[in-house]
């Protein structure tokens, strides 16, 4: 009876939502391309318009420019196209394990899993003799998924479940045992310490076309199945026992959704080191926006993702000239007012 | 008096002489329990003095410390070994009593400023000072210490209004510590000399390099600020039941808390400004120093004694336990986050609040 | 017998930041007797009692105890005279039932002064009037909500106060930890003559233990006195907007409401209520009887 009477009223809200998400889409979009263009024109060599048109054309045609601005622009397009997938799958895996663990801060930076990737890559290093880009990103991987279901476990021990100060202290905790004994192995390995200074930083200057090939199937199939489980993740957001009720099989969407989730940040994590914040910022001021309809709120979220940190790199390169302030450090410095405002807004039980 | 105690109804001697036995019996334990980690603490420092390349005896050692010159040990235990160790005892207890202070105000375990930021604030200001500007010793403190104290100030008012301040100041100060540890690296990886000594120090916590000249802020604070803390210490424990149980106490909250932190922060700004942020010492020194006095009374002096004697006792492990030397930030990292993961789940089961 | 103090609030006006939660109440608390703060939710109740322990500074007005305002009073020399039972206080880790009532000394206690036997007689006594002796050497955590309650009222009462605020202290406590909690808040009050001012939620046993209810709507007062004058159907509708019949208490005599609700209309619940229908009515008729029962001397509240 209630919800007869509710129709009518809730009709034009609803379409007033859906005209308000499709607005958003189109202004993401268009951010995208902004962003792809302020990537190319800025950096330490300030070029023209005609010179960014000309970069892309002849990288377009395969040739290599002869002036100098233009190399200057094709020199950005990897760091722009690893910033752009690297950016939209942090944002996405943010807003899988924020669905997921029904948690708003969820996000791969607090859940160590870069402090996890790192650790594997140190010792694939130290003890395997470890030197080949493709394996550096297979070890990665696997201390990304296992450092992030290690904290995702001990962050859902105990009635409640995960709450945001459980899972952020597992991750801290997680996060100081793991880099204790990255710094354990690599003090009497003076070389690999040089290696691995890099790491400390998320930076996505570093990666180039051939690290980013390793990755990009995880990137893709992590994506489509993020996507794939939009709806299912609705139906979650209700609780497991509404869930249930509606017909969706609970454990296995969890887990598929997380393993996509993971498999996505640690990717990314691999070619570009320990970028954190984006996930935790783009799917919340996605919301803010779109609302919290997960078959938009994804897709957006990637768009958003792409955006933040193809501007942060850009940002980076600009105040750093002539060198560069890494990517990692501008998401920081913009995500902890962020978390901020989230834990301001989140009522929270004392743990 | 008198009168209040009319006021009471009249209980039975036997009854009082209960509950005094009961009283005195847990006060004797604190007393052993405080002899013992005393002892302790002094047995470890011995043995930093003693131990090293060459091993001296207790007599050398004496010698030494009496300044009388006795050949190769004059330099090995009184310029290498004797500021490392008292470097060891002070950052140790200054940890231990900023994190037990942090610990007992907030009245939570997991509230101790090296896991709510405020270590990250003075690390990262320790080393733009050194690394970048190239500042000394009095001006890196000064920017330790206001930078912690910017960050505590920060994060509080952050985290203010609303309910259940406590669960929020520590997911904010999260947060904060992880944006100033990666201004951190970020120094870390800009310098233009990539020394493994220094970044092990501003990472993890380290007292390879210690000298007598540095100690001296450090053990000014230790000297100053633990007895204020000391002082306030019946305070602490009208403040842990509550704001509102210290009003009716007649505490005044306001002021004592803001002596309690600005001294427990400045020990912990100190302290890291010396040593580098030693992982954990200050989040394990109270609740350890809570289970060996037993609960119920200050921790404050028991967790300097442990904050010392966890420092002395991991210093040692990464001098001589291992082949290569660990800074003993990297042995009371990697012993104290299973601690942590230990409390968490521990006190995820009984459901309760922290 | 507690000395007697007189605590009153002039045009008292409070509340959090900006937000003004209590406006103009003037209040007399009787000196040795129980006063019952009562209202609906978020009517003021615990503001008003957090405004009178000085936890919550007044905005306007003043708090005056024995005609000094409270905010001149030096907070420890207060602390000796007005104990408070915050809301749902959270006892350190592991604390014993004796340590814990031990803090309650702090007002007494001077800086380096060892512990007396004073404090210990004080201790046990408080101990022993809160019926948590033979806990003296347990856990607080291991007890239950009721053995807690009475642990923290014996925490209170160590403080040797005069006069004792308590926030809702039967909150979260089952229907028998209610009454056991409220019967030694009694006991106290009738052999101590501790004046206690307490806010409740549940208005049957505001009435029945109150010597004096305070209703607040909206931040002011609506009505005090004795709890016959102060529970009738006319106030209880227009504190809790709520349409119910006020019959006295078969156990106690005292006023009791019962909500009528929107499918209970004109059912009266008993048959020697039958027919009547307007509650204002009844309450007029039954308002003699209940005068006598309950003038402020007699001891009806007293258990048998």
């Amino acid at each position: 009876m209630t919800a007869t009477l509710a129709t009518p009223r809730r009709a034009p809200a609803a379409s007033a939502g859906a005209r308000r998400r499709v607005v958003a889409l189109v202004v993401a979009v268009v951010a995208v391309l902004l962003a792809v263009l302020l990537s190319l024109a800025f950096g330490s060599r300030p070029v023209t318009v005609d010179q960014v048109v000309e970069g892309i054309t002849t990288w377009l045609r395969g040739e290599t420019p002869t002036d100098i601005g233009a190399i200057a622009v094709q020199s950005r397009i990897p760091r722009t196209v690893v910033a752009l997938l690297a950016g939209s799958a942090l944002a996405l895996s943010g807003a899988l394990m924020q669905a997921i663990t029904r948690n708003p801060l969820a996000d791969p930076g607090i859940l160590g899993v870069n402090t996890g990737a790192a650790l594997a890559v140190v010792i694939g290093i130290a003890f395997f003799g470890l030197s080949s880009a493709a394996g550096y990103l297979v070890l990665a991987l696997i201390g990304a998924f296992v450092t992030a279901f290690f904290v995702y476990f001990v962050g859902s021990v105990g009635p409640g479940g995960t709450t945001p100060i459980k899972l952020a202290l597992a991750g801290a905790a997680t996060t100081a045992a793991l880099s204790s004994l990255v710094a354990a192995i690599l003090l009497p390995r003076q070389a690999v310490m040089d290696e691995f200074r890099y790491w400390q930083v998320g930076n996505v200057g570093r990666a180039d076309w051939g690290s980013l090939g390793v990755v990009l199937p995880v990137l893709v199939i992590g994506t489509i199945v993020a996507l794939l489980c939009a709806s299912a993740l609705n139906a979650l957001a209700l609780g497991d026992d509404v869930a249930v009720g509606l017909g969706v099989h609970v454990g296995r969407i969890r887990v598929v959704a997380a393993v996509a989730g993971v498999g996505l940040c640690a990717a990314v994590t691999a070619i570009a080191g320990p970028i954190g914040f984006v996930g935790l910022m783009v799917p919340h001021a996605v919301r803010l926006v779109a609302g919290t309809d997960q078959r938009w709120l994804l897709p957006l979220s990637a768009l958003g993702g792409a955006v933040l940190l193809t501007l942060a790199d850009t940002i980076g390169r600009v105040i750093g000239s002539p060198g560069e302030v890494e990517a990692g450090i501008i998401t920081a410095f913009l995500g902890a007012p962020v978390l901020i405002a989230i834990a301001r807004r989140t009522r929270m039980k004392a743990l | 008096m008198a009168a209040l105690l009319d006021s009471l109804p009249a209980v039975s001697d036997a009854d009082v002489e209960r509950v005094r036995a009961g009283r005195r019996r847990r006060s004797r334990r604190r007393t052993v329990a405080l002899v013992v980690l005393s002892v302790l603490a002094v047995a470890l420092f011995a043995a930093m003095l003693m131990l090293g390349n060459t091993i001296y005896p207790v007599s050398d050692v004496l010698a030494v410390l009496r300044g009388e010159d006795v050949s190769g040990a004059s330099f090995a235990v009184g310029t290498l070994r004797l500021p490392r160790a008292l470097t060891a005892v002070l950052a140790g207890a200054a940890f231990g009593v900023a994190g037990s202070t942090f610990q007992t105000m907030l009245r939570n375990p997991l509230a101790s400023p090296d896991v709510i930021g405020i270590t990250s604030g003075a690390s990262a200001a320790a080393v733009l000072s050194i690394v970048v500007l190239k500042w000394s010793g009095t001006a890196t403190m000064g920017l330790s210490l206001a930078v912690g104290i910017l960050t505590a100030l920060v994060i509080y008012l952050a985290a203010r209004g609303g309910d259940s301040t406590g669960g929020r100041l520590i997911l904010i100060g999260i947060g904060v510590g992880a944006m100033l540890d990666s201004v951190v690296a970020y120094l870390l990886l800009k310098a233009a000399v990539w020394d493994l000594a220094v970044a092990t120090r501003w990472m993890t916590g380290s007292l390879n390099g210690s000298r007598m000249e540095d100690i001296l802020p450090l053990a000014i604070a230790v000297v100053v600020l633990v007895p204020i803390v000391l002082f306030l210490a019946r305070d602490l424990g009208a403040l842990e039941l509550g704001d509102s149980w210290a009003t009716a106490l007649g505490v005044r909250v306001d002021r004592t808390r803001v002596l309690l932190v600005v001294a427990a922060v400045a020990l912990a700004c100190v302290a890291t400004a010396t040593t580098g942020p030693i992982a954990f010492v200050a989040f394990l020194a109270g609740p350890i120093a809570a289970r060996i006095v037993g609960p119920g009374s200050s921790v404050v002096l028991p967790a300097a004694l442990t904050g010392a004697c966890l420092v002395l006792a991991a210093d040692l492990l990464g001098q001589f336990a291992f082949d290569t030397k660990f800074p003993v930030g990297v042995i009371t990292g990697i012993l104290g986050a299973p601690y942590l993961i230990y409390l968490l789940v521990r006190t995820s089961r009984r459901g309760g609040s922290a | 017998m507690s000395a007697q103090h007189e605590i009153r609030t002039e045009q008292l006006r409070s509340g959090y930041g900006a937000r003004v939660v209590v406006d103009g109440v003037d209040l007399v608390v009787p000196s040795g007797r129980i006063s019952v703060i009562v209202g609906a939710n978020a009517c003021g109740k615990s503001t008003l009692l957090k405004t009178i322990a000085r936890l919550l500074p007044a905005q306007d007005g003043a708090v005056v105890l024995d005609g000094r305002r409270i905010d001149t009073i030096p907070t420890k020399e207060l602390a000796r005279t007005l104990g408070l039972l915050p809301q749902q206080p959270v006892a350190p880790e592991g604390i014993v039932v004796t340590d814990l009532v031990g803090r309650g000394r702090h007002p007494h206690q001077k800086l380096f002064r060892p512990w007396t036997t004073a404090d210990d007689q004080a201790v046990t006594s408080a101990m022993a009037a809160a019926g948590v002796l033979d806990l003296a050497d347990r856990a607080v955590d291991e007890l239950s909500g009721g053995q807690r309650q009475r642990v923290w009222i014996a925490m209170a009462l160590a403080q040797s106060t005069d006069v004792l605020l308590l926030d809702e202290p039967t909150t979260f406590l089952d229907v028998s930890h209610q009454i056991e909690v409220l019967d030694l808040l009694t006991d106290l009050n009738r052999t101590r003559g501790t004046t206690i001012v307490m806010v409740l939620h549940d208005i049957n046993l505001a009435a029945r233990y109150a010597d004096h209810m305070v209703a607040l709507r909206a931040g002011r007062v609506v009505a005090d006195g004795p709890p016959h004058a102060v529970v009738t159907a006319e106030l209880v509708r227009e504190v809790f907007a709520l349409d119910s019949l006020v019959v006295p208490d078969p156990v106690s005599g005292a006023p009791m409401v019962l909500p009528r609700g929107r499918h209970h209309v004109g059912i009266a619940p008993g048959g020697a209520l039958d027919g009547v229908a307007d509650p204002s009515s009844a309450a007029a008729s039954l308002a003699p009887a209940l005068s006598s029962a309950l003038s402020p001397t007699s001891d009806v509240l007293e258990r048998p």
